[in-house]
């Protein structure tokens, strides 16, 4: 059984004042995620990635298809009891401490009282705020609301976790502690379902991804298998300027100081190479490029997207 | 009762507790309750009324105020800061959301009506030197003050639950001001013929009756408030406040948390 499993899932809105037109947010998407993994989800910003989690959560209603978490309906109170959810750029009631806004959450989670506190203040270590535990959430900075952010979806000990954009708003050393601590809980046995823009968080990260775009599902799978369709490519470098043969090749050409640099499709390598020793200028070296997440977005983007994403 | 809805009710008071506004705006009340010892003081024979009077329609109106301006804001800022994401994620019902709001502003105004009405007793103890039978019939005034909160806080979380927090203030505003003259609608209806008429009388039913929950005036002249009315008024306004939740809530549980 999936932890999470979408069938046909989708989303139209309405949209305008008086004559109402439907917008698509989310095309029927099919996904399943497996227990114990980390799965991300990623897209740029309005992919949809945050209306899938919605209505995962049960805050908007499907125009289409279901969506099940641990196999019950997304509805269903005895599934709310094991998942937490961290929405995007989360604020919280900034009179409260953040030990009163946990414990509110332990209430309202369900968590027996004599367990409360415990868990309040373990939720707090975890996150690295034990010692602002008691200053009120109105003096937080953005990074800290996001730690307690945090806190208040892994307090109850859920089974499978939803993060809306995690490291949004972190520092470098932050976003190190919450790869760091997503990792601690898939080794704790939890699921964890996180959407990102920023590829390179994934790559560190997950199992498994699933590349979203304009609501549709443009790639599912392990990011090797997905890098692995991407065109192989190769970085060459040597000394001197850019001959014309080699500019015909490849757009990416740059040069610093004596140095230039170019990146071709590995087809194209010997061409390039070519170039560089009929202009008879040193090669430097040349060095294959690993294909990134970010490398297999662009390829799935089509090139009117392209054109949209660069204008 | 579902003990989700006193947490949610408790912290919603904490955070009314927690607002600077509602110092300011308690103060500013006991300010008016106190000022009115000072009108009385130039009011021959009548100083008690004009106390009695002053003084309950300061708590009343600063009372309806908070009612309006933190009712309309219930279910809309914790949309707004997404803090309803993290509740609704969780194993809460959303009536038990609205339940628990609800819960917890009424406490809050009965907390707020409890101390205005002691500013008030003060005032009246200062003004006569002591306090008379009269002075409890008050205690009645007081008693539909809260239930004329009930039912503007209902009203304010159901328009919230549909429409933008200003909408839902001039819903609710609105309602008001027309409840307030609902007996001159009934009587407007009677005069009226055809379906001016009907349109008068079916206004006056669906607005809420507050002229009937203002004693104001007679209590302030030492008269007496029946117990059926109060009794009646009770039942009203548990039908009319229930009616408004339970459309809150049917509307919320459909709602999209875009």
């Amino acid at each position: 059984m999936p932890a999470i499993e979408t069938i046909g899932l989708e989303k139209t809105y309405s949209v305008g004042y008086w004559r109402k037109r439907p917008k698509r947010a989310l095309h029927p998407l099919n996904l399943a995620v497996e227990e114990g993994e980390i799965f991300g989800f990623l897209g740029p910003n309005g992919a949809g990635k945050t209306t899938t989690l919605k209505l995962l959560m049960g805050l908007v209603f499907p125009t289409g298809g279901t969506a099940r978490i641990l196999g019950m309906e997304v509805n269903d109170p005895r599934v709310k009891a094991q998942i937490g959810y961290l929405p995007e750029q989360p604020y919280f009631y900034d009179s409260l401490s953040a030990n009163e806004l946990l414990e509110y959450y332990a209430q309202i989670s369900g968590v027996a009282p004599r367990e409360r506190r415990p868990r309040v203040s373990a939720a707090l270590a975890q996150v690295g705020m034990a010692e602002s535990a008691h200053l009120q959430l109105r003096r937080f900075s953005k990074g800290m609301l996001q730690r307690v952010g945090i806190a208040q979806a892994i307090l109850h000990e859920p089974r499978v976790i939803f993060l809306d954009e995690p490291m949004s708003g972190l520092d470098p050393i932050g976003r190190r502690e919450v790869r760091d601590l997503i990792e601690g809980l898939k080794r704790q046995g939890r699921t964890v379902f996180f959407s990102t823009h920023i590829l390179s968080d994934a790559e560190a990260l997950c199992d498994r991804v699933a590349v979203v775009h304009k609501g549709e599902l443009r790639g599912i799978g392990v990011i090797a298998d997905l890098t692995s369709t991407v065109e192989a490519r190769v970085e060459v470098v040597w000394q001197g300027d850019v001959p014309p043969d080699l500019r015909a090749l490849t757009a990416e050409c740059h040069v610093t100081g004596d140095m230039a640099r170019a990146v071709v499709a590995e087809p194209q390598l010997d061409a390039a190479i070519d170039a560089v020793r009929r202009a008879g200028l040193r090669l430097v070296s040349v060095t294959p490029i690993r294909a990134t997440l970010e490398d297999y977005f662009v390829q799935k983007l089509t090139p009117h997207e392209m054109a949209e994403a660069r204008a | 009762m579902s003990p989700r809805v006193v947490y949610i009710a408790s912290n919603t008071f904490r955070e009314a507790v927690r607002d600077r506004v509602l110092y300011n705006l308690i103060a500013f009340a006991l300010l008016m309750v106190g000022a009115s010892v000072l009108v009385a003081q130039i009011s021959i024979d009548i100083e008690r009324n004009v106390v009695v009077n002053l003084g309950l329609t300061s708590v009343s109106i600063f009372g309806l105020i908070i009612a309006i301006f933190i009712g309309i804001g219930l279910v809309s800022k914790e949309i707004d800061k997404r803090t309803l994401y993290t509740i609704l994620s969780r194993p809460v019902r959303r009536w038990e959301f609205i339940l628990g709001k609800f819960g917890g502003l009424m406490a809050t105004l009965v907390v707020n009506t409890f101390l205005m009405a002691l500013g008030l007793f003060a005032a009246l103890l200062y003004q006569s030197h002591h306090f008379q039978r009269a002075d409890a019939y008050l205690l009645v005034v007081l008693y539909f003050i809260v239930l004329e909160f009930m039912v503007i806080t209902a009203l304010a979380l159901l328009f919230s639950s549909f429409s933008s927090p200003l909408l839902a203030a001039v819903f609710t505003f609105a309602l008001f001001i027309i409840g307030t003259f609902s007996e001159d609608l009934r009587n407007f209806a009677a005069l009226a013929h055809g379906t001016t008429r009907w349109a008068a009388m079916g206004a006056a039913y669906i607005v809420p009756n507050f002229a009937a929950l203002n004693v104001i005036s007679s209590v302030a002249h030492d008269q007496a408030v029946a117990g059926s009315l109060v009794l009646y008024n009770t039942l009203y306004t548990l039908l009319y406040a229930g009616t408004a939740i339970a459309g809150a809530m049917l509307i919320f549980e459909h709602r999209n948390l875009k």
